[in-house]
């Protein structure tokens, strides 16, 4: 399948065991060399040649196709997370810049098949999308274009409304449910060895205190769902009342969003990894002395920052590097953290040569969330010039708000939790005993955007059939919204939050 | 391919938003203000999904570079670059539409019939174009940049590069330069004349229907004819020719004789636009009041003996005033009953534009 010239291939299996030499562990990686028009179309399907026919991959593709004609942008690469791992060249790119492509992707493949977040990984996800595609054609033919476009655009907007976690949590079994069942039906007493003891030790109103809490609780299983549900998409496809190839289309598209997931949850490490070793190996091992300057201004375009953005290729190779550097110089642990002598610090250096072995540790365990949470130092973000910036209402302009660590790593991971999108979750599927769906939205100290929420309510209302609630605040005033399938209905319920809750991360 | 199909499908949805709207765009002129070249952005109502998500205002985020706080941040802040297609990306609502596809939902709907062009096929002019870099050239034409990239390549290569002392001189190979490439371009064989009125009664509302009536004309013949010029003329009671700017801001005051501008486009077209090979379309926008009977018998001459022999088409709107009396386009009408050639359209305000469009262009001429 391969189509690489001689000379790629024999770059590619020098890359390819000069990275297996560092201890990159990788699946099978496929490159096939392919031309622009071709690597837009990829990239409009998200990696997959394959895809169920919707005019928002035409749309993908327009926008790469023209700010790639204005020359505003193009793509280096492209890896898709499958086993084995496929990956695209540009056909008329630079020998320097195939090379420093085919470095990038094996850090990738090595991030994909190592990292424990992509574990659940189906693999065979080619397969998979064609398989998609192909149901949903057929529904196409079946039930008219327009019909099945429709449907697939609201469920589209909702795709966000899954649980990332859930791959990853063992829900208890059916089982262990009807045993926990049996066991509420007898009120729990304390048990007593002697009969005569029994109204001393377990007392009328300790009797009674424990029916009415068993009851209480009883009462809490009614509630439907017992636990509020964050995978909103399965909650819909279960219980909503939808026809086959309804529910059909909603797995497909919650599949998809599955499967893209923990690459949004690794952005920062992935890229970072990758262009880590990009850097290493092309700089150590491949590069000639005539592609070094071409080499740099790849590689400094990729790192480099807008003005006020934030780069996760550079955020990510930095503290990849930053860690390497700590665990050789042994600049971690107790000892590490009480020592308050700068020039103590500045030198500090305890020749343990453990860095590689420590980025190698990290690159398995952790994701986005977790590895800021643990690596960001104030000392990074001083070196780095990170800062916190905020929308100014007066002035109409995005200003710097604050240099200060703790809000700087505060701000980073509350915009990393969930991909920085509101948590909604279902908490109630027979609101006001009427058969309306309620959701609520975890407030975290900033609005949804209305215009936008609106009309996903509406979409969710179509799926639904019954009225549809979302309990959310706007402009500091807890708010419910009703959408009965006519209007929206907006009510006022409860007390203004208190300024202090502000985002905690979840996990 | 299957992409083809998505894209297509993309554009038809576009279209129908588009066309959906398209009286309210021909009406409030919006789009004239985004004009880029070709393309014209227009607002495409929910073309990205909705979906539960924060508003962009109060959302903050963490960025990197220079700056203390309280110090505003240059542009508006990016997630930075990435792969694409990994994750949902947040679109603008507006679209680039070209010039052409504008015109061909202009024709759609108003059914304009296509015009057929008179005189001699178009001709193509070939023109240079400086866009690539070539290893010879010029000395003029040297570029600096590939030149002195060229020659440090070359130092480190040879491994003569010393970061200390980091001199670099260029030897003849290392030299690069700009190129041409031909490129050719069709010579214009139309061009549209617009007179205007700016004579007192003509107010601000009435210029700004000219304005958006001129450019709508403009987008349905440059779809014809690929190099269109268009000539600009303001009179009172004496014309001067303008460039498009001044055409639209200028208001003076003071009577009104029209013969003055016919009599000044008559000279334009006999010296730059002989007649057996353009096509010409003149336009004249006023509010109908002229100053004397004598002069608009003077008008009503020029047209019969010069204009309609002469042009593929000559357009009179008439735009409503409440100074204005309106008489002219009677005159016109009466004098030129059932004459193909002249058109007389009522533009009594903005929601009247679409239909003043349709007569205008609606005989294909």
């Amino acid at each position: 399948m391969a189509n690489l010239t001689p000379e790629l291939e024999k770059w590619r299996l020098k890359i390819l065991k000069v990275a297996e030499g560092y201890g990159l562990d990788m699946f099978e990686t496929i490159f096939e060399m392919i031309t622009y028009d071709q690597i837009n179309q990829f990239a409009a399907y998200g990696g997959f040649p394959v895809r169920y026919p919707h005019w928002r991959f035409g749309m993908e593709y327009e926008q790469l196709s023209k700010s790639y004609e204005y020359g505003l942008s193009k793509i280096y690469e492209m890896v898709v997370n499958t086993d084995p791992c496929y990956a695209y060249l540009m056909e008329g790119n630079r020998m320097v810049d195939q090379k420093l492509v085919m470095a990038h992707v094996y850090g990738h493949c090595d991030f994909f098949k190592n990292n424990q977040w992509f574990a659940p990984t189906n693999r065979k996800m080619m397969d998979q999308m064609a398989n998609h595609a192909t149901r949903i054609r057929r529904y196409t033919d079946r039930y008219g274009v327009d019909v099945v476009e429709d449907f697939v655009d609201k469920i589209l907007s909702m795709e966000n409304l899954i649980d990332r976690y859930s791959p990853y949590i063992k829900k208890s079994s059916e089982k262990e449910r009807q045993d926990e069942e049996a066991k509420r039906s007898e009120v729990s007493l304390l048990r007593v060895n002697r009969d005569y003891m029994d109204e001393y030790i377990n007392p009328q109103e300790f009797v009674d205190h424990q029916r009415k809490r068993q009851a209480e609780e009883a009462s809490r299983s009614m509630k439907f769902p017992a636990e509020p549900e964050r995978d909103i998409l399965q909650f819909l496809m279960h219980y909503a009342p939808l026809k086959n190839w309804q529910q059909d289309i909603i797995s497909i598209i919650r599949d998809e969003a599955y499967y893209f997931a923990p690459q949004g949850m690794t952005k920062i490490m992935n890229e970072g990894w990758a262009s880590y070793w990009h850097s290493k190996i092309m700089t150590q091992d491949i590069l000639s002395d005539s592609e070094i300057i071409d080499f740099a201004d790849a590689h400094s375009g990729t790192m480099a920052m807008a003005p006020g953005g934030f780069n996760p290729y550079k955020v990510g190779i930095e503290l990849f590097r930053d860690i390497e550097d700590r665990w050789n110089k042994g600049r971690f642990g107790k000892e590490w953290n009480e020592c308050d002598d700068i020039q103590a610090k500045a030198n500090w250096d305890l020749k343990l040569g453990l860095g590689r072995e420590k980025i190698f540790e990290v690159r398995r365990n952790f994701n986005d969330v977790t590895f800021i949470d643990e690596f960001l130092t104030e000392d990074f973000c001083v070196r780095n010039k990170m800062f916190v910036y905020k929308f100014n209402k007066r002035t109409g302009q995005y200003e710097v708000d604050t240099r200060d660590f703790g809000q700087v790593k505060k701000q980073f991971l509350f915009q990393l939790t969930n991909f920085g999108q509101p948590i909604i979750q279902v908490e109630d599927a027979n609101f006001e005993n009427r058969g309306e769906l309620l959701l609520t939205h975890r407030f975290e100290g900033i609005d949804m955007q209305p215009n936008y929420m609106v009309e996903t309510l509406k979409n969710v209302q179509v799926i639904w059939g019954r009225p549809v609630n979302l309990a959310t605040v706007q402009d500091q005033q807890p708010k419910l919204y009703r959408f009965d399938g006519k209007e929206i209905h907006e009510i006022a319920i409860g007390q203004p939050p208190s300024e202090s809750a502000v985002s905690d991360s979840e996990h | 391919m299957a992409i083809r199909e998505d894209h297509s499908r993309f554009r038809d949805i576009i279209r129908g938003r588009i066309k959906e709207n398209f009286k309210k765009y021909v009406s409030q002129g919006e789009m004239i203000g985004k004009r880029e070249n070709d393309f014209v952005k227009i607002p495409v109502p929910y073309i990205d999904i909705p979906r539960f998500k924060y508003g962009p205002k109060q959302r903050g985020g963490v960025g990197q570079g220079q700056g203390s706080p309280g110090d505003p941040m240059n542009g508006e802040p990016q997630e930075g670059t990435g792969e694409a297609g990994n994750q949902p990306g947040e679109h603008q609502l507006e679209v680039d539409v070209s010039m052409e596809d504008l015109a061909q939902i202009l024709g759609e709907e108003l059914e304009l019939p296509d015009i057929k062009p008179k005189g001699r096929p178009k001709m193509d002019a070939i023109k240079n174009r400086y866009n690539g870099i070539a290893p010879v050239g010029p000395a003029g034409l040297r570029h600096f940049k590939s030149s002195y990239k060229r020659a440090l390549q070359r130092y480190i290569s040879s491994g003569v590069y010393t970061p200390e002392t980091p001199v670099i001189v260029p030897i003849r190979g290392d030299f690069r330069y700009r190129s041409f490439k031909p490129v050719v371009q069709p010579q214009a064989n139309a061009v549209v004349i617009y007179m205007m009125d700016v004579s007192g009664s003509m107010g601000e509302e009435q210029k700004e229907i000219v304005r958006l009536e001129s450019f709508w004309i403009n987008t349905w013949l440059k779809k014809h004819y690929k190099g269109l010029e268009a000539r600009f003329i303001i009179h009172d009671a004496t014309a001067k020719e303008v460039d498009e700017k001044t055409f639209f801001s200028t208001s003076e005051s003071g009577g009104t004789l029209i013969s003055s501008a016919y009599k000044l486009t008559k000279e334009i077209i006999e010296a730059d636009y002989p007649p057996n090979e353009w096509n010409i379309y003149p336009f004249h926008f006023s509010d109908g009041d002229n100053w004397s009977g004598e002069d608009t018998r003077l008008c009503m001459r020029l047209l019969q003996e010069f204009f309609l022999p002469n042009v593929n088409q000559f357009g009179y709107g008439q735009v409503e005033s409440k100074y204005g009396s309106g008489q002219f386009a009677k005159d016109l009408e009466r004098e030129f009953p059932n004459d193909d050639r002249l058109v007389v359209s009522k533009i009594e305000n903005r929601d009247k534009i679409l239909g003043s469009i349709k007569d205008f262009l609606g005989k294909g001429r």
